[in-house]
């Protein structure tokens, strides 16, 4: 079955990240369309009625947060496009940035021309090289040709942009703790409230949207809210790139509408569980998203559904395990992974990911003393959801919890029998 | 106001106040460990003041999270104490909780909860983070495996003393305070981290194992180490002060101290201290006891008088000794012996200050309140490295500027920690003072921002000024003093519009021979703008010692009796000649200065309580030639200073820990000292001393207890006439305060000048008597260091203080030092006119090419073997801060 290709339609075509190439593809005439044509508010009033989520993680609704931005009267104000994309399993940005950068920069101005910001950043994580040097480059390109910069097409909108590129920790791409970063700070997020659309960069109102989301501006502002609302749900319009990893035999990433089944994604378009294995579980969002299991895998994949079901549509990155996985070791994987990204600011997450990472790696090694080490993990991820200072250790335990809870028998003949169920070394692809 | 409830109580709060703050106003308990009321900045990072809110599935913070209309907080459920309790459990999974030997134990507030929610031996084992203990500085600790990480100290460094010297470094777990890449602490050494600290994870390496909170009898005092005067409580064990704590909510110090405070009274107990009297035989001292000790004092005095005449002796009273004693030793040099030829060190640093304002003014002393300082809109600091000379202070200016949107002005020639704060930065060539302010004048005028209003009503003698100023135009003074024209036009604009506008300023005004004209042009420029009589603005002359400010208030001036009332005038002295019940002299006294250079010649004995001329007076050469000629020099101190060595007879006196007493800021604030300890050996109070002298010399003086004194000084002075030990029992008063109902004066010349109309003097500038030339071809200029005080006689017997600042050096800036061929730490020879001294060289940009530094500190090269004696004519303060030097590599 074909894909639908909207955001990813650019991708392929000759010289995509080229000036040219994006020209050929009908780049940058929703900009000029926005700055000759249309007043600020209609552009955030387009971008309400679409329905537009963020596609970073939390799903907010991108019109409003343009409008909270676009009411606060303090000046300078700032866009910021999130291309830090350190969510494990997740890679649809980087193609985007890599392959169609002049892209993310028009739908960058356009979220200038409609908050009042003169300024961009794209904030890019330090691994991509690529992307780094495609978007400066397509940066420099569109200034030259004036898409950028000073008068953009002949108006008094100037608007620049600067790329930055981060140092490697996850918890930047959290909103808050990336601007900390940008502002040359270690990243660590910040309180909340006040909000970045009020006081983000240098206590500036700022609006900070991912590379996916702040793609999808120009076909808005382009074909309008009707034939955008076509693709997708009601409640979560348009597409989404879903980034599919793991035991599949054609992982990478697919745009289909928002609302696809889990099902459609992981056997149709990625071709089933390798070697016709089963599978043995799925995390259909990202490393914070709670496991699914077969029993789920009609479940629609939209903000809405995915939640209903007890889980989560996060960044799309959709991390698929076949029967073979250790889930024990899976659970490890996770762990370490957060204990590894936890910033060490508030107790519950400093503390609770360390021991449920230590716990796990004793579960692992056949070390654990009874289940009651089990079920401290339980302990530990419920006090930091209750509790944690910020999403990311909010977050951590849910694939650990849900795991336990889908596998718990795993776990036990871990502890009791000293041995491993599945016995084949756990790795969790895509970490 | 926002309503809301908590544990069904209803509270109303400002909008924007935290859940915390809302329990507060209401009675409900929420603990908190990361939470710290001296920070404005919440953190949120410990998470035990979580409580619930109605309607939202998840906890929150108390400490970060605002209140909102209608909200219902509960913070007695299950839920809550599971969850604090789990936090609490997390800390200690990770806490060395070797409560036995830990510093903090009964005094923690990990401890106190840990016991409070009945947290068990935790349910997480295995190992811990193990980062152990850093010792790797003079004065601070730190215990990694009892920090609790809750950044309590990360954020106070940055806050307070905005000094950020600790960050978290590194995250996650392995997440450790310390500085950047883990290096030893380098810092200013305020120790508010560690009063800050909820663990034992900070402690003070001077205090370890001296005792706990609980063992610890705690003693109210005020920090001896400058004119700040912070009040503090001395902690005393087994007849020994162990530790210090800051005052919380004091006016002068909020819970704050600078590095000699808070780490520098080891000298208290140091195997220095004189036990004896000393008399000197055959150029030897031997012990003596007090009868023969005083006896001969009193003898000698008496046959000199009899010979010579009274005015052939001499007293130096000391601006660290209490308001009761130097009131005694001015009445004994008046009463007993019969001359006005007393004086102190004040004479040094701020004579000029006391003669030019009380011209200008009326009374000389600060206009306004360290508090009002965070107030003021604009801040002019000139001649005073505050950061390290008055660190309290500092942090009122920090606070101004950081917190407040105040804007800072610097007119100082050296570079300064507030320097990176300043809207404009004027560093102007040492001595030009009064050029750089008329100049400052002249854009006033000419740019009509002047207070019309303010000169009309309150002043006198504009016109004149207004012709002298006209002459320094921006160009002209830029000549001067090397300062840019438009730094003078923006510094001028700023100060004149931005208010309420507060002027600063220490010795680089005053320290000249020009200083009573310097501080008058500074009166000039605040009485131009109207920065006078109002809260948060004035002319702030910060004091440098402790009790300079009391010392001249109670009359250890030749020319004054206390309350500044003067000898001269008949009504005045026929005052105390009945008060005091004895005939006193008419004519007025000699200064310090002139002491000194009488000294040998018509004065044939000196008196010296507390002071120590050999390393404080200009010319040390000179100096000692003087001393040692004197037929009787008596010396009263703590320790065998440099004079004392001189002295005939030594006699050892009680510190400030071991008496009662009162010292006075330099924000006129009268503060009670408390005897803490006994002293050591036969040392005893000056007080005593002087009342024993004194009835030798057959004028008696019994008191049994200071507060007898200060009822005395209270009926005879004025703006102490209300008073008393009783009334400042809990809080200073700031003077005015004539009587016992009077609540004191916060700032001055409210409505009136203490002399009815402000007068403006017109003044020139004067080049300084020595300027550079081919032979002496530097600037040289001298000062204080944050690490010492005074002549060092204290700071350099404290442990800590000795070690963070061992030797003398000189500043010198990177362009002189290539021209002379000397790099940073190389030993040096210093010259002027009057001799040389050999140093090491600190080569950096704090001095300007062409200027170099000394701090005078230091015996074993004195900075005032090279200063000029030269002297203002009226205030005979000497010229401290520009001689002509040279550097040579040693
Ligand atoms: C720990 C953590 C990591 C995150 N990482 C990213 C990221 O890499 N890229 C991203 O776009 N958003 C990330 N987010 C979400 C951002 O905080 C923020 O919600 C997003 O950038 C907003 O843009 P959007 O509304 O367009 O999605 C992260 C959030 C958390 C809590
Ligand atoms: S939950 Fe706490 S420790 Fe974890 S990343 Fe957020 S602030 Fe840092
Ligand atoms: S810091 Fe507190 S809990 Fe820790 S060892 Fe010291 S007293 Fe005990
Ligand atoms: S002693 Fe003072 S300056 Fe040094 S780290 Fe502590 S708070 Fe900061
Ligand atoms: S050293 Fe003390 S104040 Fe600093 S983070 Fe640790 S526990 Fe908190
Ligand atoms: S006191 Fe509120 S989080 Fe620490």
């Amino acid at each position: 079955m074909p894909q639908t290709r909207v955001l990813l339609k650019n991708i392929g075509t000759p010289d995509s990240e080229t000036l040219d190439g994006y020209l050929k593809n009908g780049g940058y005439q929703a900009l000029k369309k926005a700055v000759s044509d249309l007043t600020p508010e209609e552009i955030v009033d387009s971008v309400k009625r679409s329905g537009l989520r963020g596609r970073g993680g939390a799903g907010f609704p991108a019109g409003m947060k343009w409008q909270f931005c676009a009411s606060d009267q303090a000046c300078p104000k700032y866009v910021i496009c999130n291309a830090d994309e350190g969510e494990p399993g997740t890679f649809k940005d980087r193609i985007l940035l890599e392959e169609d950068p002049h892209a993310v920069l028009e739908g960058m101005a356009l979220a200038g021309y409609a908050i009042g910001a003169n300024q961009g950043y794209v904030y890019i994580r330090g691994e991509y090289y690529k992307g780094a040097l495609s978007l400066e480059k397509a940066v420099t390109e569109a200034n030259q040709h004036h898409y950028l910069g000073q008068k953009i097409y002949g108006t008094d909108f100037d608007f620049n942009i600067q790329v930055f590129r981060g140092a490697g920790a996850y918890i930047c791409g959290e909103e808050t703790a990336l601007l900390d970063s940008l502002e040359g700070k270690a990243g660590r997020s910040r309180i909340k409230p006040p909000y970045p659309v009020n006081q983000g960069l240098w206590g500036k109102p700022t609006c900070v949207n991912n590379v996916e989301t702040l793609t999808n501006i120009p076909w808005v502002v382009n074909k309008g809210v009707d034939w955008y609302r076509k693709f997708g749900t009601e409640e979560s319009p348009g597409t989404k790139i879903y980034s599919l990893s793991g035991h599949v035999n054609h992982p990478g990433n697919y745009e289909l509408p928002m609302g696809a089944t889990l099902r459609e994604l992981i056997y149709e378009y990625g071709g089933g569980i390798r070697q016709g294995r089963r599978l043995k579980a799925v995390m259909p969002g990202g490393a914070s998203s709670a496991c699914l299991t077969e029993k789920s895998l009609d479940v629609k994949m939209d903000f809405h559904s995915l939640a209903a079901a007890g889980s989560m549509l996060g960044s799309g990155a959709v991390i698929v395990m076949d029967e073979n996985t250790c889930m024990v070791g899976a659970a490890h994987n996770v762990a370490a992974f957060f204990e590894h990204e936890s910033c060490g600011r508030c107790t519950p997450c400093r503390e609770g990911t360390h021991w449920i990472k230590r716990i796990l790696e004793r579960v692992k090694n056949f070390e654990a003393k009874s289940v009651a080490e089990i079920d401290l993990i339980a302990d530990l991820g419920q006090n930091m959801r209750l509790g944690a200072f910020c999403p990311l250790g909010m977050g951590a335990p849910s694939a650990a919890l849900s795991i336990i809870q889908h596998f718990r028998d795993e776990f036990e003949t871990h502890v009791k029998e000293k041995r491993c169920p599945v016995n084949i070394p756990a790795v969790v692809p895509g970490l | 106001m926002i309503n809301l409830t908590i544990d069904n109580k209803p509270v109303s709060v400002e909008p924007g106040a935290t859940i915390l703050e809302a329990a507060k106003a209401c009675g409900v308990k929420i603990p908190y460990l990361c939470h710290y009321s001296k920070l404005k900045k919440p953190h949120g990072g410990c998470r035990i003041c979580m409580v619930e809110v109605e309607g939202n599935p998840r906890l929150l913070a108390a400490c970060t999270n605002p209140v909102a209309e209608g909200m219902k907080v509960i913070t007695g459920s299950e839920k809550v104490h599971k969850a604090r309790k789990f936090v609490l459990e997390l800390l200690l999974s990770d806490h060395d909780a070797r409560c036995i030997t830990c510093e903090k134990d009964g005094d923690c507030k990990l401890q106190k909860l840990a016991y409070e929610y009945g947290v068990e031996e935790p349910r997480f084992t295995g190992a811990r983070r193990n980062y152990g203990v850093r010792r790797d500085n003079p004065f601070l600790e730190t215990d990694h495996d009892k920090c609790i990480l809750c950044g309590r100290c990360v954020r106070v460094c940055e806050e307070i003393p905005a000094v950020a010297a600790i960050d978290f470094i590194k995250r996650g777990f392995a997440t450790k305070v310390s500085p950047a890449y883990d290096k030893a602490l380098n810092c200013v050494f305020c120790g508010e981290c560690m009063y800050a600290c909820p663990t034992g994870a900070i402690n003070s390496k001077i205090g370890r194992y001296q005792g706990r909170t609980r063992d610890l009898k705690a003693v109210e005092s005020v920090c001896p180490f400058c004119g700040c005067g912070c009040n503090y409580s001395l902690l005393v064990k087994n007849g020994r002060v162990v530790k210090v704590q800051p005052k919380k909510n004091s006016p002068v110090n909020d819970g704050s101290l600078c590095v000699k405070g808070s780490f520098g009274y080891d000298f208290i107990h140091h195997k220095d201290r004189l036990t004896t009297p000393l008399i000197k035989e055959n150029g030897q001292f031997r012990p003596a006891s007090w009868d023969e000790a005083l006896g001969l004092v009193a003898e000698k005095f008496k046959v000199i008088q009899a010979k010579t005449g009274a005015d052939s002796i001499g007293g130096f009273a000391s601006a660290r000794c209490t308001n009761e004693e130097n009131y005694l030793f001015q009445k004994l040099m008046r009463a007993a012996v019969g001359t006005n030829n007393v004086d102190h060190c004040a004479r040094l640093c701020h004579a000029s200050t006391v003669a030019g304002l009380a011209d200008s003014f009326g009374s000389g002393a600060m206009t306004n309140s360290i508090a009002e300082i965070a107030n003021a809109k604009t801040i002019l600091v000139t001649g005073s490295n505050t950061p390290e000379t008055h660190p309290i202070i500092a942090l009122q200016v920090f606070k101004a500027v950081r917190e407040n949107g105040a804007k800072l002005i610097i007119a100082d020639p050296r570079q300064l920690r507030f320097s990176p704060y300043a809207q404009v930065q004027m560093r102007h060539k040492p001595g030009t003072d009064i050029a750089l302010f008329n100049g400052l004048m002249h854009v006033i005028i000419k740019e009509g921002l002047e207070d019309k209003d303010f000169i009309a009503q309150r002043t006198e003698g504009y016109e004149e000024l207004k012709k002298v100023v006209e002459r320094y135009t921006p160009e002209y003074v830029e000549n001067i003093t090397g300062v840019p024209q438009e730094q003078i036009i923006a510094a001028a604009r700023l100060y004149a519009t931005n208010k309420p506008a507060s002027i600063l300023y220490s010795m680089g005004i005053t320290q000249h021979v020009t200083g009573t004209n310097g501080v008058k042009t500074i009166a000039n420029l605040a009485m131009l703008t109207g920065n006078l009589g109002r809260e948060s603005s004035g002319v702030n002359p910060l004091r440098g010692q402790n009790n300079v400010q009391g010392a001249c208030d109670v009359g250890a001036l030749p020319n004054v009796y206390p309350g500044y009332q003067k000898v001269a005038d008949v009504a005045i002295r026929a005052k105390f000649e009945a008060a005091w019940g004895v005939k006193l002299p008419a004519n007025n006294g000699l200064t310090i200065t002139e002491m000194v250079k009488a000294a040998g010649n018509s004065l044939k004995a000196l008196y010296v309580m507390g002071e120590n001329p050999m390393l404080s007076d200009p010319d040390l050469t000179e100096v000692k030639k003087h001393l040692e000629s004197l037929d009787f020099l008596v010396v009263q101190d703590i320790f065998m200073t440099e004079t004392a060595e001189l002295a005939h007879v030594v006699l050892p006196v009680a510190s400030f820990a071991e008496k009662d007493g009162t010292f006075t800021n330099t924000e006129r604030r009268v503060q009670l000292l408390h005897k803490a300890v006994d002293s050591p050996g036969e040392a005893r109070t000056d007080w005593q001393i002087l009342c024993d002298l004194s009835t030798r010399l057959g004028y008696n003086m019994s008191y049994d207890h200071p507060s007898q004194i200060m009822d005395e000084i209270a009926s005879v002075t004025p703006i102490y006439g209300g008073i008393s030990f009783e009334r400042i029992s809990k809080l200073g008063l700031q003077w005015p305060c004539p009587d016992k109902n009077h609540p004191g004066t916060k700032f001055l010349h409210k409505d009136k000048f203490s002399r009815g109309l402000g007068k403006f003097f017109p003044i020139e500038f004067q080049s300084p008597p020595e300027w550079p030339d081919a032979e002496y071809p530097l600037i040289l200029t001298t000062g204080r260091v944050l690490f010492h005080f005074h002549t060092g006689s204290m700071s350099r017997r404290s442990k800590g203080l000795e070690e963070v600042c061992p030797k003398p050096y000189v500043e010198i800036n990177p362009v002189d030092a290539v021209k002379l061929g000397i790099s940073d730490g190389e030993m040096v020879k210093v010259g002027s006119r009057r001799g040389e001294i050999q140093l090491a060289a600190a080569v950096n940009d704090r001095c300007t090419p062409g200027v170099i530094f000394i701090p005078f500190h230091f015996k074993e090269a004195a900075a005032n073997v090279l200063t000029i004696a030269a002297l203002d004519p009226v205030a005979k303060i000497p010229e401290f801060k520009v001689c002509a030097a040279r550097v040579e590599k040693a």
